[in-house]
């Protein structure tokens, strides 16, 4: 036996020495950048709720339990945060279901107008509700001249109002959830089931639903989350009695300053979401989340209890549905077509959730202000608009955070993107773990930390600072996109390019990178349009003359509710829908091809 | 076990412009194997989706056992049906997939257990069930589809192109196993497939399929030997196919000329009547053609050799003809020995008993 035979000759280990440097390499900006920008700052407010300018102090928790103040608070935000995932998965389903189902190009309609809500800033949407629900809105007016009502309803500021316009904000995302599952289903088990005497209730609640629950517990708990750190909707639309627990960490941010309280609050908010993610794990496993991966819950112990328990109760909602399925007459022509019923319900959701910001539109254009209905036309609110300093460096300050954003973000993401899907290296599902913790921590605290310790370096108010926590918060998308992408990239080109005589490089400029361009325009647009709508972070770290969009919008529609604000409103609405066509267009092109 | 007959009287399928179903008729006796063959758009899987009720015709009618079930719904056809890619439940073990229709017929669980574990013991695959179907290889998943559907004894079995995922060996192994289900079971199967080969082994008849209708339907060895149109002739095994005029008809033996004066022969009208003066094609077989040195000059053809190809039991040569107008010619034998007496650029000489070559009309304008 000579050293021939041993696996490592020099060349060989210089080889592989490289290969790790490789690596090294392509996953340090990433690690270092949510290093810095992610679990410094986050650690340093969650120690600062114990380690005041005296040491070591348990004050801020004494503070925070108390009054049955914030305890009440939080109790709040979880109910809120619990009825918004339930109606938005309920309502979203058969949507979602009738898109998975629908022919081609049903479903690029169908999609069209839940990529719209979805990618319509939160405050856009929420403004044309404050509109729609107001005193003198859509609503009451139309009531009062059908006479149904003579004085207008109360129906702002309210349990109910905060309610339609958090069901609004989330319901897209349960939608797009679900909707990753449910495509991979295999179309042909409810026809192998029709085939073997399963009439389509049966069908359903046997076969499909069982294979979509990955789908809607994934949406459950992605609602779930957002939901609980959401601070737009329980500020513009409801009352006293309907505020969470993020507006408290605001308050005692931009009122009292109140660092080690805003810490010891953060604590409490990021202590109940990773509770949530443990039970979750639990009951069904974070790989649902990804979409990846069968259930849990089928390969462990199928004959369990609870598994013959949901058995039964499927069975019995099947016998149910095709009893009540059966009492219609049964069309004839119409095999494989959804029931007229559902298309309907789903068309008409789809309605309800793109017309307030459709609404926007004709208020926009009407020289009386915001009621309804719009009287005479005036171009006067945008040229307002045009003429305000702020709103023009605004909307500048705006491209240039989210173009900075987006590509910074797809710089830095695609390469561990590569890691991630095509090499074999040990840690890499706390490597995923770790690129998507910014979607798992509450928003609010990262933009706090973000503010701390952006004050102290002189970041705040800099379109830098601005990209940099924008990025952090962008960057998960991307890499996902780009995971999707390359997962569906056949590898072998790159070696059919290699066998060809092409160097890894030049591999990577002219076989992989141009192949792949659609997937990596997209990740960018999808990291752009998250900044460009981004407003917690922004919300502490820009201001006055610095304001992004967002920020600005925010400000004007906390003090008063202008007309100018629906003309920017209008604005934002057809710059999105020009964005998801554009972004359509280009996927289009890239699946042809 | 119950074996019912299917009759499709006049059925039609049409997406907006695109016809995927001419109107088309079809009688399947109870207990037949027929084959529905053709190219991918053919409408062979149309049709088979109409009989099974996953799709609505345009027009005609469906009847199995002699009742009309044209607008009813799968569930209510009684018949089973095994998909391309099997369509396993994967949520559920594989005895809970057997027993589902069983299940759905309202069967008592013992007697389900019972019948499923029975089922599996036909397909030879006792020992699975309590796994999963992403557990199993593609050719168990195939069994196990196929004992989804033997489970519950329905009068007409639908398949799908079910071989259609499986390796070359694996596929054989799988003809003999349903041909073997066919026998003990003597239940009616629609099968369909692109392959020729699995078609012609396996059918009692064959239904060949082309642009939305039926082209030839009849037992393979009347298709493969018989064929009433050029695609019949060519889409089912190698064939030479030599265009030629008719000269004089007796009957149905035909003198013709060859096209380029190449020569004359003899051939057997199939189908149409042929009268002298119709452009038909004729087709010989390989196998019956024979070759021997140009030097003897009784041959109805002349070609230069332009290729051997020994392709295991077959050797094969291939052949420019000398007259203009006529294809390449192909000539097989059985490969006797390594050494072969002819080759390449001899002018050799071919030839066909007047009882193998048949005269095909050539289409009018369709």
């Amino acid at each position: 036996m000579t050293a021939a035979h041993l696996p490592t000759s020099p060349e060989g280990r210089a080889a592989a020495r490289r290969k790790t440097m490789g690596r090294v390499l392509m996953a340090a900006p990433l690690v270092v950048l949510l290093l810095a920008f992610l679990v410094y700052p986050v650690g340093q407010l969650l120690s600062l709720s114990v380690w005041g300018r005296d040491g070591f102090t348990l004050a801020p928790y004494q503070q925070l339990f108390a009054s049955p103040l914030y305890f009440n608070v939080m109790l709040i935000t979880l109910k809120i945060s619990f009825f918004t995932t339930l109606l938005s998965v309920i309502l979203g389903y058969p949507i979602a279901y009738l898109i998975s189902v629908a022919e081609p190009q049903r479903k690029a309609r169908l999609l069209f107008w839940v990529l719209l809500s979805f990618w319509t800033s939160f405050l856009v949407r929420a403004f044309a509700w404050i509109v729609i629900l107001g005193r003198r809105g859509v609503v009451n007016q139309t009531l009062t001249s059908m006479g149904v009502i003579d004085r207008p309803l109360d129906l702002l500021y309210n349990f109910n109002s905060t309610m339609i316009g958090m069901v609004h904000a989330l319901i897209p995302l349960a939608i797009l959830t679900m909707l990753s599952v449910m495509e991979n289903i295999d179309r042909s088990l409810p026809r192998a089931a029709s085939t073997l005497g399963a009439r389509p209730g049966t069908a359903f609640w046997k076969i499909y639903f069982p294979l979509s629950l990955p789908g809607v517990a994934a949406a459950a708990i992605m609602v779930f989350v957002t939901a609980i750190g959401f601070f737009i909707v329980p500020a513009l639309l409801g009352g006293r009695r309907e505020t969470m627990i993020t507006q408290l960490i605001i308050d005692q941010v931009q009122q009292t300053l109140n660092w080690g309280f805003a810490g010891a609050i953060s604590v409490l908010l990021l202590v109940v979401v990773l509770l949530v993610f443990v039970l979750y794990d639990k009951v069904l496993g974070l790989s649902t989340m990804t979409g990846s991966g069968a259930p849990r819950a089928a390969s462990a112990k199928p004959q369990g209890f609870g598994h013959r328990v949901g058995d039964v109760i499927l069975t019995v909602l099947g016998d149910v549905s095709d009893r009540i399925i059966a009492l219609f007459p049964r069309r004839k022509r119409e095999t494989g077509k959804p029931p007229l019923a559902l298309s309907s319900f789903v068309w008409g959701l789809l309605i309800l959730m793109s017309l307030p910001a459709v609404l926007m539109i004709p208020l926009s254009f009407g020289s009386g202000g915001l009621n309804w209905p719009p009287q005479g036309f005036t171009l006067q609110w945008y040229q307002q608009m045009a003429a305000s300093p702020v709103w023009m460096q605004a909307l500048t300050r705006s491209l240039i955070v989210g173009i900075g954003t987006g590509v910074l973000a797809m710089l830095i993401g695609t390469p561990v993107a590569f890691l991630l899907v095509r090499s074999e290296m040990r840690g890499k599902g706390l490597m995923l773990a770790f690129v998507l913790s910014p979607i798992i921590v509450p928003r609010m605290i990262i933009a706090v930390g973000l503010f701390y310790m952006f004050a102290r370096i002189g970041l705040v108010g800099t379109a830098f600072g601005l990209v940099l926590g924008h990025t952090v918060v962008a960057v998960p998308y991307v890499v996902m996109t780009m995971m999707a992408v390359l997962r569906n990239y056949d590898t072998r080109l790159d070696l059919a390019a290699q066998s060809l005589g092409a160097r890894p490089l030049a591999t990577l400029r002219h076989v992989t990178l141009p192949i792949l361009g659609a997937g990596m325009m997209s990740s960018f647009l999808f990291a752009f349009a998250t900044s460009f709508d981004e407003l917690t972070i922004a919300l502490f770290a820009s201001g006055g003359l610095n304001a992004t969009l967002p920020k600005q919008f925010w400000d004007e529609v906390t003090l008063q509710v202008s007309p100018v604000i629906a003309a920017v409103s209008t604005c934002l609405f057809v710059f999105i829908a020009v964005l998801i066509f554009v972004a359509d267009r280009l996927r289009r092109r890239s699946a042809a091809s | 076990m119950s074996s019912s007959s299917l009759t499709v009287q006049g059925l039609a399928k049409r997406y907006g412009e695109f016809v995927a179903l001419a109107p088309t008729s079809l009688d399947v006796p109870a207990g037949e194997f027929l084959t529905l063959l053709g190219p991918s758009g053919s409408g062979k899987t149309t049709l088979l989706s109409l009989i099974a009720g996953l799709a609505s015709p345009d027009e005609g009618a469906v009847r199995i056992g002699g009742a009309d079930v044209t607008y009813r719904p799968p569930y209510e056809r009684d018949l089973g049906m095994v998909f391309q890619n099997y369509a396993l439940f994967p949520h559920m073990t594989i005895e809970d997939n057997i027993a589902f229709p069983l299940k759905m017929r309202k069967v008592g669980t013992a007697e389900a257990k019972a019948r499923a574990a029975e089922a599996l013991e036909m397909v030879r695959l006792p020992h699975v069930a309590k796994r999963f179907p992403r557990e199993l290889s593609g050719g168990q998943q195939q069994r196990i589809a196929l004992a989804r559907c033997l489970v519950y004894r329905p009068s007409i079995i639908l398949m799908d192109e079910p071989l259609g995922a499986l390796d070359k060996k694996l596929r054989e192994q799988m003809q003999l196993e349903i041909k073997r289900i066919h026998r003990e079971l003597a239940t009616t199967i629609i099968y369909v497939t692109h392959d020729q080969e699995e078609a012609m082994t396996m059918s009692d008849r064959i239904c060949l399929m082309n642009a939305g209708q039926i082209e030839q339907l009849g037992a393979p060895g009347d298709l493969y030997f018989r064929p009433r149109t050029v695609f019949v002739a060519d889409f089912l095994g190698e064939s030479n196919l030599l265009p030629a005029r008719v000269t004089a008809a007796t009957g149905d033996t035909l003198d013709i000329t060859l096209a380029g004066d190449a020569g004359t022969a003899q051939a057997i009208a199939s189908g149409a009547v042929l009268a002298a003066g119709a452009q038909v094609t004729v087709m010989v077989r390989p196998q019956n053609v024979v070759v021997r040195s140009a030097v003897e000059g009784s041959g109805k053809l002349k070609g230069k050799l332009a290729d051997v190809m020994v392709t295991g039991s077959l050797t094969k040569l291939y052949l420019d003809a000398l007259a203009p107008g006529l294809p390449q010619l192909v000539a097989a034998y059985p490969t006797r020995s390594l050494s072969d007496e002819h080759r390449i650029g001899d002018l050799l000489e071919l030839d066909w008993q007047a009882a193998d070559a048949v005269a095909i009309a050539d289409a009018k304008g369709h």
